[in-house]
């Protein structure tokens, strides 16, 4: 395979064709002759032709991109797949991508997730199906841009670009409350994000406004010795820096006390969307602590007092999200808030600092987007033939679906984190690594998995299992062959992590052990500070 | 080439540009008069305006391209005066377009608003020119007369009358400002002309023993805001741009404020390049003025629910970011207000002429509420408005130029260890996405009500604008290679501020040097 792969020179283009491939879907969206007219009839017969390119394009991305799989070097923790093109040479801006261990499961967590997104939308988005597949097309080359970007302005871009596609699918597509939670949804992340924008025109700056280059930035960012005023005191440079990417990310993530808009756009979002936002757009968050933020500065993330605030908040994320979610009625909201749990898992691994923790950081990172996935893409099974999503409201569905009932039972399981199952190997990989350096913590975070247990087995206990005392749901059908296939694929994720992750692990493992080093020595190795010849 | 500007043959050729609009717009006047109120004469005289504009952009590019110089004098003869004249004559030729199809709607305005737009326009050439208060002077007051007609030019409509009114009261009282401030800057420094204020500012404890100078660079600096509507002296604002004809708001929103920034630039940079060192007060001063400016035009945009109220208030918010270009004072800033200026244009021009598409006769269905659906109805238009929404917003790649504009100012102020006006400046830039993307919100997740009315069909002239400035706006969003080399070329070269202001950030007294 490595050597088919070579012989095509897979690497030097792959990744500009991620970024392209889901571009070029969008715009054959729009050429694609689908008949005119604003009927219900009309809308549906375009919806179904809109859909099947989408499916195709998002089948092909992902093809496409299950070769890094084979091509990635295991072992070596510099960037691979690298293509470097000239952008605005003014500033220095580059278009360079490349992957490493960490962003090479994000991106293909995305093109795996994305194919199953269309199917989910497959019969739910029945309205302008042309403009929301357009917008899921340009969204993945945004979250594909982000997780390859290896230069700050092009990260910056694309960090943006995805905000505008989810702002339209919430907005347009969401539930009662879409507007008041896309609207929420856009602000959170842009009041976040433009401090960073500060952060990085000043590391680029320090550059003399010649390179945005990730090496070169992070040489310069770890050898920053400039002091900043901050309400009278003179804070390191560094610090203020680290706050300012802190904030976006943490936003992102969300750290509590940052998450309050996760909940609206969770709950509102289509359940593509909610598919999206928490498979693929929470690790945005943890992917810029792991590659911005604490390389960058990893004297101010280190420095004890910022170091146990954020431990202290990944913490209070992973219990306060687990006992909200305990007394949510509605199920969504309740999934939404176990993934405030869950991403306080990662956060507390990423500051642990320990190769294990880092590492399963990275497995829950993974695990999440495929189990938190699943659950939605279930929530929205049953949404789209009930109309509802309080868990009051069913109620012995498992005599009804008998393979819905498995499918949750399962997924639940995965999310709380059974042995077997993927969420195991990445929280216990987490817990064990961290009970190192920060053992109370810990040992307060392992309660999360019991609550976990708690919330979610209760839940599917009254979804599934009490009497079935509603009519409404005597009648519900079972899973049809098209969620079957997403539950299937997803499924076999659970398993294949749960049972057997080296492959996975030995892939991100040289990363994740360059990523602590970083951070504990202060300087990259293999890293120059030498900056390109010529001025502003 | 090089002028001799003492010379006056040569000195009326480095004014070549200016004069052509001048005697351009004089035999059009004389045309108009000598002919019958038609249809086809105010087209006549429409066409004739932009032949007139195009012309004097000809004539710019070539000394541009020729790299014109000149001695010292009463003008400029750089770079900086070519790109900002190139900038005003676009904004004048998207507003002569629009003012096209807004002439065949109402089937009122008379020829002569065309001349008036040339007219103001040549004043604009004026102040990106001058080197002398004098001729500031001069080029506001041929700039602002000629708006002040524009703006009451709807003889029919009460709301233009009060808005010619307003504007004329309080601009005559802001100029008595901006006069009085040079007559003292006179009597302190023996001089109008810039060079020479510099040499009094620049000597030995010039500014600090000089009292009257200080008043008078206050003055000049009231009078400034006033006519680039920053806060507080933006009062008149959103009645004005509300009460005027779309397309002149969208050339006063646009091009006026950019011809008063031009002079405003020059003179900061020019005449007090050492002021932060000799008198941190005044820098101060515009330090604060920037702040108001971007939190006053932002916060209480997010209050409007007229469209064109809504637009008057974000471009008191962008008066305000261009404020921290000149904050900044540098030739860094100049060249980013430049870049600004591109995208600022671009996308103000591309926004009116979407109210112009949606409105009727009379300016009517101007309120945001009227948008409500637009995408159902007409997608395109409601995809060019959320491009200049996002444009405005500064967002990247959807919003295109405008990402990379705020990005300009802010590496400027950076670059001057502005850190917190830099913060002030996003801080503010996430408040504007509330009034931003409300009409974005509105436009595309609000159902069209079933009683609404009809839309027009969007005239010719109007669909071109709107179609080349999104094309413009997102083709520099993924390229901006270009604008930048134009921004950098032809920035202000200020020899005497080679060290950086050793005053840092405004609240903080000690800002450690970089």
């Amino acid at each position: 395979m490595r050597d088919l792969l070579a012989s095509i020179s897979y690497d030097g283009w792959i990744l500009p064709a991620l970024l392209l491939v889901p571009l070029l879907g969008a715009l054959a969206l729009y050429l694609v002759p689908g008949r005119s007219g604003t009927t219900a009839d009309e809308e549906l017969a375009r919806a179904s032709t809109m859909r099947v390119i989408a499916l195709a394009v998002f089948v092909i991305e992902f093809l496409l991109s299950a070769g890094l799989w084979w091509s990635f070097e295991i072992g070596v923790a510099d960037w691979q797949a690298v293509v470097d093109l000239p952008w605005i040479d003014d500033w220095g801006a580059r278009f360079t991508v490349g992957v490493d261990g960490i962003s090479l499961f994000m991106v293909l967590l995305t093109t795996l997730i994305m194919p199953l997104a269309v199917l989910g939308s497959w019969s739910s988005i029945r309205v302008k199906a042309r403009s929301y597949y357009a917008l899921l097309l340009v969204l993945t080359t945004g979250m594909i841009g982000v997780f390859v970007a290896l230069d700050l302005l092009l990260f910056y871009v694309m960090w943006e670009v995805m905000l505008v596609p989810m702002y339209f699918i919430i907005g347009i597509w969401g539930g009662e409350r879409r507007i008041y939670a896309s609207l929420k949804f856009f602000i959170y992340t842009m009041a976040g994000s433009l401090l960073m924008l500060v952060a990085i025109l000043y590391l680029w700056a320090q550059s003399g406004g010649t390179t945005f280059n990730y090496d070169q930035i992070l040489a310069l960012a770890q050898a920053d010795a400039n002091t900043f005023p901050f309400f009278g005191r003179i804070i390191p440079m560094t610090t203020a820096l680290f706050f300012a990417f802190f904030l976006a990310f943490a936003i992102k993530v969300p750290m509590f006390p940052f998450h309050t808009w996760l909940p609206d756009a969770h709950v509102e979002a289509p359940t593509a969307g909610s598919v999206i936002l928490a498979g693929i757009m929470l690790k945005m968050g943890t992917y810029g602590f792991l590659r911005f933020a604490m390389p960058f500065f990893p004297d101010a993330a280190m420095s004890p007092g910022i170091r146990t605030a954020i431990l202290v908040l990944g913490v209070i994320g992973i219990v306060y999200g687990a006992l909200v979610a305990m007394v949510q009625p509605d199920f969504k909201k309740l999934v939404a808030y176990s993934s405030v749990s869950h991403l306080g898992f990662v956060m507390l691994g990423i500051f642990a600092l320990t190769l294990q923790s880092v590492q399963g950081a990275l497995m829950v990172m993974i695990n999440h987007g495929i189990s938190t996935g699943a659950l939605f893409f279930l929530i929205g099974i049953v949404y789209e033939r009930r109309h509802t999503r309080m868990i009051a409201d069913y109620g012995g569905i498992a005599r009804v679906a008998p393979m819905f009932a498995a499918l949750l039972t399962l997924v639940s399981l995965s999310s709380i984190g059974l042995p077997g199952t993927n969420g195991f190997i990445g929280e216990f990989l987490v817990l064990v690594g961290s009970f190192r350096t920060a053992p109370y913590l810990t040992v307060i975070a392992a309660t999360g998995v019991i609550f976990a247990a708690a919330y979610l087995l209760w839940a599917i206990q009254r979804v599934l299992f009490h009497p079935l005392d509603k009519p409404e749901n005597a009648a519900l059908s079972d899973l049809n062959k098209r969620e079957l296939t997403i539950m299937g694929v997803l499924t076999v994720m659970i398993l294949w992590i749960g049972i057997y992750p080296a492959p996975v692990l030995d892939r991100m493992e040289a990363s994740a052990a360059r990523f602590v080093r970083t951070v504990q020595t202060g300087v990259a190795p293999g890293t120059t500070a030498s900056l390109p010849p010529g001025g502003r | 080439m090089h002028f001799d500007l003492a010379i006056p043959a040569q000195l009326s050729a480095a004014l070549a540009p200016d004069i052509f609009v001048m005697v351009g717009a004089m035999v059009l006047l004389l045309f108009s008069v000598w002919n019958r109120e038609s249809e086809t004469r105010r087209r006549a005289v429409a066409i004739g305006s932009l032949v007139v504009t195009l012309g004097a952009a000809a004539i710019i590019v070539w000394y541009m391209w020729s790299g014109a110089t000149a001695t010292q004098g009463p003008i400029a003869v750089d770079d900086f005066r070519w790109a900002a004249d190139l900038i005003f004559l676009l904004a004048t030729a998207i507003a002569l377009i629009m003012g096209l199809d807004y002439d065949r709607r109402e089937d009122y305005a008379p020829a002569e608003t065309h001349v008036l737009l040339l007219f103001a326009t040549s004043g604009m050439m004026l102040l990106a020119a001058a080197r002398d208060l004098m001729l500031v002077f001069l080029g506001i007051e041929l700039m602002s007369i000629a708006v002040y007609v524009l703006a009451g030019v709807d003889r029919r409509s009460s709301r233009a009358a009060e808005a010619a009114l307003k504007y004329f009261l309080l601009g005559a009282f802001a100029t008595g400002f901006l006069l009085y401030g040079i007559a003292l800057i006179y009597g302190a420094a023996g001089s109008t002309k810039l060079v020479e204020i510099a040499a009094f500012i620049t000597q030995d404890g010039g500014i600090g023993n000089a009292p009257m100078m200080q008043v008078g660079i206050a003055l000049l600096l009231v009078g400034f805001a006033f006519k680039v509507a920053a806060a507080p002296f933006h009062m008149w604002t959103p009645d004005v741009y509300e009460g005027a004809p779309t397309p002149y708001t969208a050339y006063m929103a646009a091009a006026v404020k950019a011809g008063a920034f031009a002079a405003f630039v020059r003179v900061w940079l020019e005449a007090f390049p050492l002021l932060p060192q000799t008198d941190g007060s005044m820098a101060l001063a515009l330090w604060y003025l920037a702040v108001i400016t971007m939190v006053v035009g932002n916060v209480v945009a997010l209050a409007q629910r007229n469209i064109k109220r809504m637009l008057a208030y974000s471009s008191i918010a962008h008066a305000g970011y261009i404020l921290v270009a000149v904050v900044a004072g540098t030739s860094l800033g100049a060249s980013a207000f430049l870049f600004y200026l591109v995208a600022y244009t671009l996308a103000t021009m591309g926004a009116f002429a979407v109210v112009m598409a949606i409105s009727t006769r009379g300016e009517g269905r101007q309120q945001i509420s009227d948008y409500a659906g637009l995408w159902r109805e007409r997608p395109w238009l409601a995809l060019s408005m959320a491009v200049f929404m996002l444009a405005l917003l500064g967002f990247p790649l959807f919003g295109g130029i405008g990402f990379f504009a705020k990005w300009y100012v802010l590496e400027a102020a950076l670059d001057q260890n502005k850190t917190y006006l830099a913060i002030w400046l996003v801080l503010t830039s996430v408040v504007s996405a509330g009034y931003y993307l409300y009409v974005v919100m509105v436009m595309f997740m609000r159902p069209r009500p079933a009683d609404a009315p009809v839309l027009p069909t969007v005239p010719g002239a109007t669909r071109f604008i709107i179609g080349a400035t999104v094309v413009l706006i997102l083709l520099f969003g993924v390229y901006p290679q270009p604008v930048i080399r134009f921004a950098r070329s032809s920035t202000l070269v200020t020899p005497a501020l080679a060290a950086p202001s050793a005053v840092g950030d405004a609240p903080v007294a000690a800002a450690p040097a970089r």
